[in-house]
């Protein structure tokens, strides 16, 4: 299973960037530019993007970079005389920059087998990894304090709070009578009245109460009740 | 009558006991011990409340005393610091009892990146990119994962710029970033490749 596993991973970094395969190709003897198979290596590469999930942008553009150069190197090839087309890209120019950069990327990667090596040799000195270091903790003066002070501090905590109200558990219904009454001696004086002004500043009990009244008084035919839409005034008037 | 488990000789204890270096290198000890990662010679000096070379005699003590081949426990100079670990002949049984992910499977493009970020640190990772050719991007977050590489600030531009850890310098057995071999020494000569490009370059003009 984990043989599988860095098989797979082994596969995944076949390549690792346009310099890497230049550099392959040049330190290879025979290495002839003309002779540089470009199918060959496209389809190397096209193989090792089918092989991942998921195509690896950055570096199908690198290589797209990498393999136009050489097919430029080689149609330069074919062209002797290119003073004509290429007079603006001075080859020697651009070879010795490639060549530099060649030789950096070289000496990283002979740093990077270095340090292969000494991983490989460090395998066996085993060290523990502690958490984060933790610095010896800073005392935290405490002010000089009166231990009559702090009994005053302690007993305020320790008193008994306030027993709380209960009152709003317990509602206390206004008798119907209450209002039936009320709305009869208005309309004794008015010929109608508007309900809503009428209970308007009383507690939201007392205007169910009152409600209940009014709807009373028409069950018993005493009033009529008009109201133009739903939550305007409510206008009742003697039946 | 076999003289073990007496006591040693009075004069042979008193001097165990109260020779001062050898008080000294037990505070080492036991300063290093506690440690989660190298002490410099600085802090234990300041732990101890010693000067740095009292310390430095008792360090020599322990060397001597947590050395490969005597101990199990070796004292090691590492990632500018002094910090014990397991004699490497009980690796196999350390690797029996703990995993160590951060140094499975560094793939070619890390340990490169890992390179350059060693030489160059800070470096930001366009420069990385700039000398392997490839974007850096999944080989520099999986060192940071790893802690093996940091952030250390940002340059001009902005971008992010990242150097080896301490805990690369521990894993990779380094005192210091000194201790990596010098770069010209390493590989062939830069001057044969170049000699080399030239020489195709000449072939393409013919």
């Amino acid at each position: 299973m984990s043989a599988a596993v860095s098989e797979l991973a082994l596969d995944l970094e076949a390549f690792e960037g346009p310099f890497d395969l230049l550099l392959t190709l040049v330190l290879k003897e025979e290495l002839e530019l003309a002779d540089v198979e470009v199918a060959a290596i496209v389809l190397a590469f096209l193989k090792h993007v089918a092989a991942r999930s998921e195509p690896d942008l950055e570096a199908c553009g690198e290589f797209l970079v990498l393999v136009s150069a050489l097919l430029e190197l080689k149609a330069r090839g074919l062209f002797p005389d290119e003073e004509l087309d290429f007079d603006e890209l001075d080859p020697d120019e651009a070879a010795e920059e490639l060549a530099e950069r060649l030789a950096a990327y070289r000496r990283f990667k002979s740093a990077a087998a270095w340090l292969e090596e000494r991983l490989e040799s460090e395998q066996d000195r085993f060290f523990r990894l502690g958490p984060a270091p933790v610095t010896p903790g800073r005392e935290r003066p405490l002010l000089p304090e009166e231990p009559a002070k702090l009994a005053e501090a302690l007993r305020a905590l320790a008193a008994e709070p306030p027993e709380p109200s209960l009152r709003h558990l317990t509602l206390t219904f206004p008798p119907l009578g209450l209002f039936l009454e009320r709305f009869r001696a208005v309309l004794k004086r008015r010929a109608l009245f508007v309900f809503d002004r009428e209970v308007d500043g009383l507690s939201r009990i007392e205007q169910a109460v009152a409600f209940l009244a009014l709807l009373e008084l028409r069950k018993a035919g005493e009033v009529s009740i008009a109201q133009d839409a739903p939550f305007e005034p409510i206008t009742v008037k003697a039946a | 009558m076999s003289s073990f488990g007496q006591p040693p000789p009075d004069s042979q204890r008193l001097r165990l006991v109260d020779n001062p270096v050898d008080r000294l290198a037990r505070t080492v000890e036991a300063l290093l011990v506690i440690a989660p990662r190298p002490l410099s010679l600085q802090e234990l000096a300041d732990a101890a409340e010693e000067d740095a070379e009292r310390i430095e005699t008792a360090l020599g003590l322990l060397t001597g005393r947590y050395r490969e081949g005597r101990s199990g426990i070796v004292l090691e100079q590492v990632a500018g610091g002094f910090a014990f670990r397991a004699a490497r002949e009980a690796a196999e049984a350390c690797a029996r009892l703990v995993d160590r992910p951060t140094q499975r499977g560094l793939s070619q493009a890390a340990l490169e990146t890992l390179a350059i970020v060693a030489y160059l640190g800070p470096v930001s990772r366009p420069e990385i990119a700039r000398i392997r050719g490839v974007a850096a991007d999944s080989a520099v977050a999986g060192l940071v994962e790893r802690g093996l590489i940091a952030e250390a600030g940002r340059e001009e531009g902005g971008a992010v710029r990242y150097r080896t850890t301490p805990l690369f310098e521990r894993i990779f057995g380094l005192q210091s970033l000194d201790e990596l071999p010098a770069l010209d020494d390493l590989g062939e000569d830069a001057e044969e490749l170049r000699g080399r490009l030239e020489a195709m370059a000449e072939r393409r003009g013919a």
